[in-house]
């Protein structure tokens, strides 16, 4: 859902977006500036402030006028019709601000756009709020809703969302109020206030934010974020950390919206790590003595301010170097110095913003995209990026002069809606130093416009630049209105949001004649000079049209695959098994077992009580057994392994279950072992191979340089959904654990079903665990790695391919999900009995170490999950109790939609 | 409202584009009416400052010649008819029918209180209101009747000769010559009138500052309330010039998000410019409101040179406009200032045969 609001221009906040800035300086009871000149009377001055929080590039203006010693409805009325008269101000949409309802409802009869209301909230009860909100509805505004309730302020996560989700209800079903115009305020409190009780603060507006934005669908959430760091008020340092770490974490949880100081932003990336560890240490609750630990590191902070005015260390680096931060920091002071150096350094001016100009710009791109940037820190990095190339203008307008007359004429606009300008801009610097006639009709211009002056100049070409994703539509739009009256030029598309793709799909069908994507402005001059050069035109074209082709028919392919199922209709179709008629084989064992070479037979034990007697592994009998499921007859050859291996053959034992065409593979020598060693072709390659493979191992055995270490384990287990509950016993009265499944979402052919782990286990299956590592004894568990294929345990004849059931591991196609070893190793107390870790995102250390969950039942097949649906994903992170957020960066390569 | 797919004009809607009237003012004009005229019986001894231009008294004194000019409309073809009373308000009307003086040099706030204040005047504006929702009324019903096919009345609810939002002294930009509750409470006591009068729709239109059309739509839906009766709403806004905006400076889109919480059955644009210039902004509008889409431009922008004052006469003036239907922008065409039955004669046979726009914009209140 679209929030929408406006001034005299039209904000539509998608979920793509980006963090909307509202600028707070124009906030009575937060900025002292701002309030001396209210007090003063000087409106004049306080425009200014406005004016300035809107060049910074706040999205939205927050004005309050709270202040006892002067007529607050007065006040506000006089500074909104004054803004009102400022178009450059009211161009953006206005927060009203105030704590009492008579200033916000003088002030919301001020404002002829859609304003947003600051705030209502259910202090006095629900009556009251409904009828607050029943006006602001009437008004035509949208709200922000404090988290506070007739007992008070929500300070923790519950109460906050308890407050908001009561509010949510109150508003959509008893106000008529639409959900898209509800923002929330879930209370940024102050922390490291050295009280208990706030050191959660941080963690619970975050996880509150989490859970509206998953809970309540439209609504948005906002924050005052200076409140955050109020203990280090007087130190800006420290509080520009805690704001810029803490809006990192909060953005990522959901949050939409802050009011902050718009244009001095500190960038997370750009936090000294020492003061960012100590910052998250307290943002995020994460150590006891976080709060003292960040005070004191603040002390020095401070003591360095007032020895050092500012940090200069910069200034010592190369040229390009000082250019990139300048462009990152976006400070101007040296740019002009910096930008002749870099012109002297290089062969032609045009050189320095193709070279370290755009590497910055490249870089600021980079963190943007990461929200590790705000635009008004972007807006910033602008300036400093036009200021260099205005300094480079003259010199380029001079190598131009001297060169011949243009080779045609270029009409360049930022679509209408976009005030986006500076890769426009550099384009239209590099066609004119390479003699072009550039028509450069600036941003936010109509389509009417841009093609009124192409024929009235009479234009070779046309070219449109933007950067937000609703200039995508526009775009379309002139193409259409290029086609409808009559246009033959060509159409070139440019800007940080647009692509080859979409060019291709979304813009070309729509205009007959040449539509080409300009990726940078580095290609501008290739694909102008391509488009009106007679001789390559034709050429060109045809081969522009060919490839745009192509990435249509990819795209068409892929929607038509991405097409998903409901989960719904997903689970109506798993795979129907019988269980009425099907006997589970019983394991030997029930719980876990710890094997390890150099233990022996000692370590043959279980370390979970089982109600089975531990016995060894008797092959002949569980391969005889027709109801013996693979698992359990795997199972039983690690048992004989472990039982009956003598301490120090170990190794030479597990040698035998070597799968040795895989290794071969892996080498690019393709043929089955043991024919590839008689190969005529690659024979001698393979023989020279293996012997070097056996001589290795012969070594590792002789030295002991390994110690391989291994646990299996079987629990019954029951599906439930998509999951499946793992018990202690065979009684069941004890949950464990819980393994969370994804389904397929992908159209099937008829007939075919929608697999799901969970299809597998029934009430009397059972599920077997598996983990095997070998332990390094030496540097040389690397090289093994290589040598030893994936089917390292299994043994050639016993187990390849003709096991029954199946042995998928987390992060593997039919288990996308790397946070199941998790569970895995819980329960199996991995990282105890074989010594193998999981890193934070998962991955298992040592490297060369396996661990899969095992399925005994005969339907039970592999498959990839592939491709899955928001539905699916909010399910998926409810039922694993996390934030979907992290269950999205997770899953990001299977989710059918972008985050 | 918007929800109601049951009201007869929604239905009505959905199944072609319906066709509005064109002007009331410029065709009253060319009746060349004497101050006598407006004056009729009951105003021939008025004290006060010539009548002469008071369109909407018209509904008390010379009701024939309104409604001659329906009747001309749903002759031509027009499935709406509007009332006169496009400047039927206690501050439309008060340069001719308010006694009062400004008292601080310039009319303020202080001065439009007094207007809204006097019984007198209000007790007339709800007369006339009243009188000419009846007048267009009685002349749809007949036509209705000898027809078989069923008009509506819309009321009309113009703009001010004030703005809430603009100061009219450059040298004191705070100023506002109204407020935003004197706005309202002029809009309520036509919109309370024309409702008992018995209006099919109302019809807010020629925009030109956003804040009094959300002023009219507040004061609206407190009418709504007060009489009981809900009609559905058509917005009309008005851009100015080529620049796309309003003569507050909101852009089409602003404007269209900032009055969608009225959820109109229809929104559009009207006055201010010629089908030529109007083009690109319906273009614009229809793609991206919710709402169906009337447009129903002047005939041309005003030419002194013109013998009515306008240069689009009917046989240039409907091509162009049903050009707009021909590319699906429209579910309602008509006309503005300048032009006349004829205009909406021609333009109703050519939009017969193209079917209504269909909704895609998105902005939804849902």
């Amino acid at each position: 859902m679209i929030l929408r609001l406006s001034g005299l221009e039209a904000l539509n906040i998608t979920p793509e977006f980006g963090f909307v800035v509202i600028g707070e300086r124009t906030n009575i009871t937060g900025s002292p500036k701002f309030s001396k000149l209210i007090l003063a009377g000087d409106f004049e001055g306080a425009l200014a402030v406005a004016r300035q929080q809107v060049q910074g590039g706040a999205n939205l203006l927050d004005v309050n006028m709270d202040e006892g010693m002067i007529d607050s409805e007065a006040a506000m009325v006089r500074f909104l019709n004054l803004i009102g008269s400022e178009p450059e101000i009211t161009r953006i949409p206005i927060v009203i601000d105030s704590s009492k309802w008579t200033v916000i409802e003088a002030g919301l009869k001020c404002v002829q756009g859609k304003a947003v209301v600051n705030s209502i909230s259910l202090k006095n009860g629900e009556e009251e709020f409904l009828r607050q909100a029943r006006l602001i509805r009437q008004y035509g505004a949208a709200t922000i809703v404090m988290a506070f309730d007739e007992r008070g302020q929500a300070d923790d996560r519950q109460r906050k969302i308890d407050i908001c989700s009561r509010a949510y209800d109150l508003l959509t079903k008893q106000a008529d109020f639409p959900a898209s115009d509800i923002i929330f305020d879930p209370n940024i409190l102050t922390i490291a206030t050295g009280l208990e009780e706030h050191r959660n603060y941080a963690v619970d507006f975050i996880e509150a934010t989490r859970w509206i934005k998953n809970n309540l669908p439209g609504a948005r959430v906002s924050g005052g974020v200076s409140n955050i760091s109020f203990s280090f008020r007087g130190n800006n340092t420290v509080r520009e950390a805690m704001h810029a770490a803490f809006l990192f974490h909060a953005i990522r949880a959901g949050l939409d919206m802050g009011i902050v100081n718009a244009g001095q932003l500190a960038v997370y990336e750009e936090i000294e790590p020492e003061l960012r560890e100590r910052v998250e240490d307290v943002l995020l609750n994460r150590r006891d003595d976080a709060t003292e630990r960040l005070v004191d590191f603040a002390e020095n902070v401070r003591a360095k301010d007032k020895t050092r005015v500012a940090d200069e260390a910069w200034r010592a680096e190369p040229v390009e170097g000082r250019l990139k931060h300048a462009l990152i920091k976006g400070i101007v002071d040296y740019i002009d110095a910096d930008t002749e150096e870099a012109r002297q350094k290089c062969k032609r001016p045009l050189d320095v913003i193709e070279g370290p100009l755009m590497a910055g710009m490249s870089v600021v791109g980079d963190l943007f995209g990461a929200g590790k940037m705000f635009l008004p820190q972007v807006v910033k990095s602008a300036r400093v990026m036009k200021k260099a190339v205005a300094y480079l203008m003259p010199f380029m307008e001079a190598e131009k002069s001297a060169g011949a007359r243009p080779q045609g004429r270029i009409v360049m606009a930022t679509v209408k809606g976009d005030v986006h300008d500076i890769g426009k801009n550099i384009v239209g610097v590099v066609l004119q130093c390479n003699n072009y006639d550039v028509v450069d009709l600036g941003v936010m211009v109509p389509a009417a416009k841009i093609l009124e002056t192409a024929r009235e100049k009479n234009a070779d070409a046309i070219g449109l630049s933007g950067l937000i994703t609703p200039s995508l539509d526009e775009m379309v739009h002139v193409a259409q209105e290029m086609e409808r009256e009559g246009f033959r030029l060509p159409l070139l598309i440019g800007g940080a949001t647009t692509s080859r793709a979409h060019t291709a799909v979304k813009i070309a069908p729509h205009y007959g004649a040449s539509t080409v994507h300009v990726l940078d402005a580095s290609r501008a001059v290739g694909v102008v000079n391509s488009l009106l050069k007679e001789e390559l035109r034709s050429e060109f074209d045809k081969k522009t049209r060919q490839e745009y082709e192509r990435l249509r028919q990819e795209h068409a392919a892929k929607t038509k695959k991405k097409k998903l199922l409901t989960l719904k209709a997903a689970r109506a179709n798993r795979t129907p098994i019988d269980w009425s008629s099907y006997v589970p084989p019983k394991p030997e064992i029930l719980g876990a077992r710890v094997y390890a070479s150099h233990l022996g037979s000692a370590g043959c034990q279980p370390v979970v009580a089982g109600n089975l007697p531990a016995t060894s592994g008797d092959e002949s009998k569980t391969s005889g057994a027709t109801k013996v499921q693979g698992a359990s007859r795997q199972a039983a050859e690690m048992n004989r392994l472990a039982a009956c291996a003598p301490q120090n053959v170990s190794l030479r034992t597990l040698i035998e279950y070597i799968d040795w065409s895989p290794f071969f593979h892996a080498w690019e020598l393709r043929g089955r072992y043991p024919a590839i060693l008689d190969d005529p072709k690659i024979g001698k390659q393979a023989h020279e191979l293996f012997d070097d493979a056996q001589e290795l191992l012969d070594r590792i055995v002789a030295k002991n340089l390994l110690t391989p270490r291994g646990i299996h384990a079987f629990w019954p287990a029951n599906s439930v959904g998509d999951d499946v509950d793992l018990f202690a016993d065979d009684l069941r009265s004890e949950k464990i654990a819980t393994f969370y499944f994804l389904r397929q979402q992908m159209q099937k052919p008829a007939g075919q079903l929608n697999h799901c782990l969970a299809d597998y286990i029934a009430p009397k299956s059972s599920v077997s665990l598996r983990l095997a590592s070998f332990g390094s004894a030496s540097e040389t568990h690397t090289l093994l790695q290589d040598y030893l294929g994936d089917e390292r345990l299994s043994h050639t004849d016993l187990i390849r391919e003709k096991y029954r059931g199946i042995r998928p591991a987390a992060g593997y196609p039919a288990c996308p999900d790397h946070a199941e070893k998790r569970t895995l190793f819980d329960l199996l107390d991995a990282e105890e009995n074989a010594g193998i870790k999981l890193t934070e995102s998962f991955a298992m250390h040592p490297g060369a170490s396996v661990s899969g969950l095992y399925f005994s039942h005969p339907d039970s097949k592999y498959f990839g999950v592939g491709q899955i649906g928001r539905d699916q994903v909010m399910d998926y992170a409810a039922r694993r109790g996390e934030p979907l957020s992290a269950v999205e960066k997770r899953l990001a390569p299977n989710l059918d939609y972008s985050i | 409202m918007a929800a109601n797919s049951f009201h007869p004009l929604e239905a009505l809607l959905r199944e072609r584009i319906v066709v509005l009237d064109g002007a009331m003012g410029t065709m009253i004009q060319d009746y060349k009416l004497s101050e006598q005229d407006y004056r009729g019986k009951r105003f021939a001894s008025w004290k006060g400052k010539d009548l002469k231009g008071s369109l909407e008294l018209l509904n008390l004194t010379r009701s024939q010649v309104v409604e001659e000019i329906h009747a001309a409309y749903l002759d031509a073809g027009a499935d709406i008819i509007e009332t006169n009373t496009f400047s039927g308000t206690t501050i439309g009307l008060h340069d001719f029918l308010f006694q009062g003086e400004p008292t601080r040099g310039r009319k303020d706030q202080e001065f439009f209180q007094r207007v809204l204040d006097n019984v007198d005047l209000r007790a007339l504006v709800h007369e006339i209101n009243f009188d000419a929702a009846k007048i267009a009324l009685h002349v749809a019903d007949r036509f209705a009747n000898e027809t078989g096919r069923r008009r509506f009345v819309g009321g009309s609810m113009g703009p001010l000769p004030v703005a809430g939002s603009i100061s009219p002294d450059v040298n004191d930009p705070a100023f506002r010559a109204v407020s935003f509750d004197q706005l309202r409470q002029t809009y309520f006591d036509q919109a309370e009138a024309l409702l008992e009068g018995g209006v099919d729709l109302l019809i807010i239109e020629t925009i030109f500052d956003t804040l009094n059309g959300k002023a009219a739509l507040f004061a609206i839906i407190d009418a709504f309330e007060k009489t009981g009766r809900r009609v559905p709403l058509m917005i009309s806004g008005t851009v100015i010039d080529k620049s796309g905006r309003n003569l507050s400076g909101q852009t089409v889109e602003a404007s269209l998000i900032s009055l969608a919480h009225a959820q109109p059955l229809i929104l559009g644009l009207n006055c201010s410019l010629g089908p030529d210039e109007m083009e690109s902004f319906v273009e614009e509008l229809a793609r991206i409101s919710p709402y169906y889409m009337s447009a129903y431009p002047n005939a041309g922008l005003p030419d002194a040179l013109s013998p009515t004052g306008f240069p689009e006469t009917a046989e240039t003036f409907a091509p162009k406009v049903a050009k707009w239907a021909e590319n699906g922008w429209l579910n309602m065409v008509g006309g503005c200032c300048g032009t006349t039955p004829d205009h909406i004669r021609a333009l109703a046979k050519l939009v017969r045969q193209f079917p209504p726009h269909v909704i895609r914009g998105t902005i939804s209140y849902a």
